[in-house]
């Protein structure tokens, strides 16, 4: 490691001193918590924790084993895939379209990216006030075509309507990576397929996409993340994780069992089982960092 | 060359205009909507100009003290995600950038476990550990207080990475001049460093700040007076009563106070928040 030569400071009190604000900030609010959160999972308590007993495994194969907690499996694996898709399609679109206009380009930039400060749970009223049954004006448009649209009842349409909202929030986040990755793709490489007469969708095909793989996986890391965690605000804003439990993700599942009905163990195993998760996804998210040092 | 096809530039264009229409249209609709008054709002479809009742509805809003929100201002829940937003940004910079300078320009016994320590943290966020963060919270008072809205937002591996990437690229000739001059680690740091980080810290502000202000499960479990809620969590208590009572008119000026600033701060610091984020996330 090229630091172990590094020219330090010969101190030795005045590191620790600086790191004791961040440690002492973490060891309280993240290890403490996090270590709770595992030792809960393996007990069984009551709402008033009376009483309390160590039930191994058993919280983690009562929820495995729970049909909501496996539907709400399923809702989040749908609402994220849809979700990443949806905003990873459009940003690329207008990316490669920014990519190609010479006039403008600025200004495309700034009234792409300001969702990027929109608040998810704000992104989801304001879709909900467009696609509201009573009063929004698109849901209007919906009904007077004779299309039956209640969001608030009908769960498909609940789906759509959060994925929408969710898609919508990030689709500046990804344009912007988008536009970086394509700046660094070398125009030599485009301009040799274009003298060898490969069209434009072709270059696009063989050439650009290929080399866009490293962002787009990234960006496939990243929104899944995002629709795992960021978008509970949406969720809990929009439907409640209703009607039913069409739209109770499994973030949301843990906050509802943990303080609206109190269910502590199996809030516990959740938590311990999204911990897993998110570990899971970091590590990909830094192999492909390592990767991405070695590919250039 | 590439042929030159304006055509498909024009193509280009008119994808980009129809994106852009997408992106904006739930904004533009809004503030349309925050300029009507009630009964216009509640009788779709609605009009695609603003309204007349600019004014009246803003300022009712922001002065007739709305009383929806459990009797509390919006001007008080702004400035409340206000304090939060700033108080997690400026907090954040802090404490990353002095355990940053630690972890790279000093050798101690311990300095790669603390490195790891903090690093791990990334796999911790808030939602995988709700309820025994609540119960510290509670257990140290912290229910409806400031510090409680800030302090556990602080610590982020994120930020400290991205200034431990920096301050690797310093080189070392830098750091021993400074030596050699007679600079201290505090002088060095004030002097030399800090200068160093403008850009750096300009952009982790920016997303900081737009971290801090659009935060909601946190405020949420927070925050049970009004009056330390923060302007999201009131507007998502303004639209939880039934559609009857709801002054729709008032959400959506809410609405659009709710995510200027963000945009404000975003649009105007564009340039640095576009090179940091990109930057960071790399």
């Amino acid at each position: 490691m090229a630091s172990s030569t590094r020219v330090t400071f010969p101190n030795k009190f005045l590191p620790y001193l600086l790191l004791a604000p961040q440690l002492a900030i973490t060891a309280i609010f993240f290890y403490w918590p996090a270590s709770q959160a595992i030792y809960q999972s393996v007990l069984r308590e009551d709402p008033f924790g009376l009483s309390t007993q160590f039930v191994g495994l058993d919280n983690f194969r009562r929820v495995l084993g729970d049909p909501n907690y496996l539907n709400s499996l399923q809702v989040t694996v749908i609402f994220s895939v849809a979700t990443a898709l949806i905003a990873m399609a459009l940003a690329l679109l207008l990316a490669v379209m920014a990519d190609k206009v010479i006039r403008g380009k600025g200004i495309y930039r700034t009234l792409l990216i300001w969702p990027y400060a929109v608040a998810p749970a704000i992104a989801g009223m304001l879709w909900l006030f467009l696609f509201n049954p009573s009063m929004g004006t698109l849901a209007y448009l919906f009904r007077s075509t004779g299309y039956n649209w209640d969001p608030l009842l009908n769960g498909d349409q609940a789906m759509v309507l959060i994925v929408s909202a969710a898609a919508w929030k990030q689709i500046s986040y990804n344009f912007l990576f988008f536009v970086a990755g394509l700046q660094s793709i070398p125009k030599s490489l485009i301009e040799a397929a274009a003298i060898d007469g490969a069209g434009e969708t072709k270059r696009f095909w063989t050439i650009v996409f290929p080399l866009l793989a490293p962002t787009t996986f990234f960006l496939l890391v990243v929104n899944t993340v995002y629709a795992f965690f960021d978008t509970f605000g949406i969720i809990h804003a929009v439907t409640g994780g209703g009607p039913g439990k069409a739209t109770e993700t499994l973030v949301y599942k843990v906050y509802n069992d943990g303080f609206v009905n109190l269910i502590l163990g199996d809030s516990a195993a959740q938590s311990v089982i999204l911990m897993i998760i998110v570990i899971g996804l970091t590590a990909i998210q830094f192999r492909y960092v390592e990767r991405k040092v070695h590919y250039g | 060359m590439i042929q030159n096809n304006p055509v498909g530039r024009l193509i280009a264009h008119v994808i980009l205009i129809i994106g852009i229409l997408i992106v904006a249209f739930p904004i533009y609709y809004t503030f349309v909507a925050s300029t009507q008054t009630l009964q216009e709002i509640l009788r779709p479809p609605l009009s695609l100009l603003p309204g007349g009742h600019f004014w009246e509805n803003y300022s009712a809003a922001l002065f007739g003290g709305v009383g929806r929100i459990g009797g509390v201002g919006v001007d008080r829940l702004l400035f409340n995600t206000l304090v939060m937003a700033l108080g997690i940004a400026i907090g954040k910079i802090c404490i990353s950038i002095l355990s940053a300078y630690a972890i790279v320009f000093f050798r101690f016994p311990g300095r790669m476990v603390f490195f790891w320590l903090i690093f791990i943290t990334l796999m911790l966020p808030v939602e995988v550990r709700i309820l025994p963060t609540y119960k510290i919270m509670v257990d140290l008072g912290l229910i409806d207080t400031y510090t409680g809205l800030i302090l556990p937002l602080m610590a982020s591996a994120t930020a400290t990475l991205l200034f431990r990437q920096f301050f690797m690229t310093i080189p070392g000739e830098l750091v021993e001049a400074a030596r050699v001059d007679g600079a201290g680690p505090w002088r060095f740091f004030k002097d030399i460093l800090l200068p160093l980080s403008k850009t750096n810290i300009a952009a982790l502000f920016v997303i900081l700040f737009i971290y801090g202000w659009t935060q909601y499960l946190w405020p949420l479990l927070m925050t049970n007076r009004n009056d330390m809620s923060t302007i999201v969590i009131g507007l998502r208590k303004m639209i939880s009563f039934a559609d009857a009572d709801t002054e729709w008119h008032l959400v959506m000026v809410t609405c659009i106070l709710a995510i200027l600033p963000p945009i404000v701060v975003v649009v105007l610091m564009q340039r640095w928040f576009v090179r940091g984020l990109v930057e960071t996330e790399k």
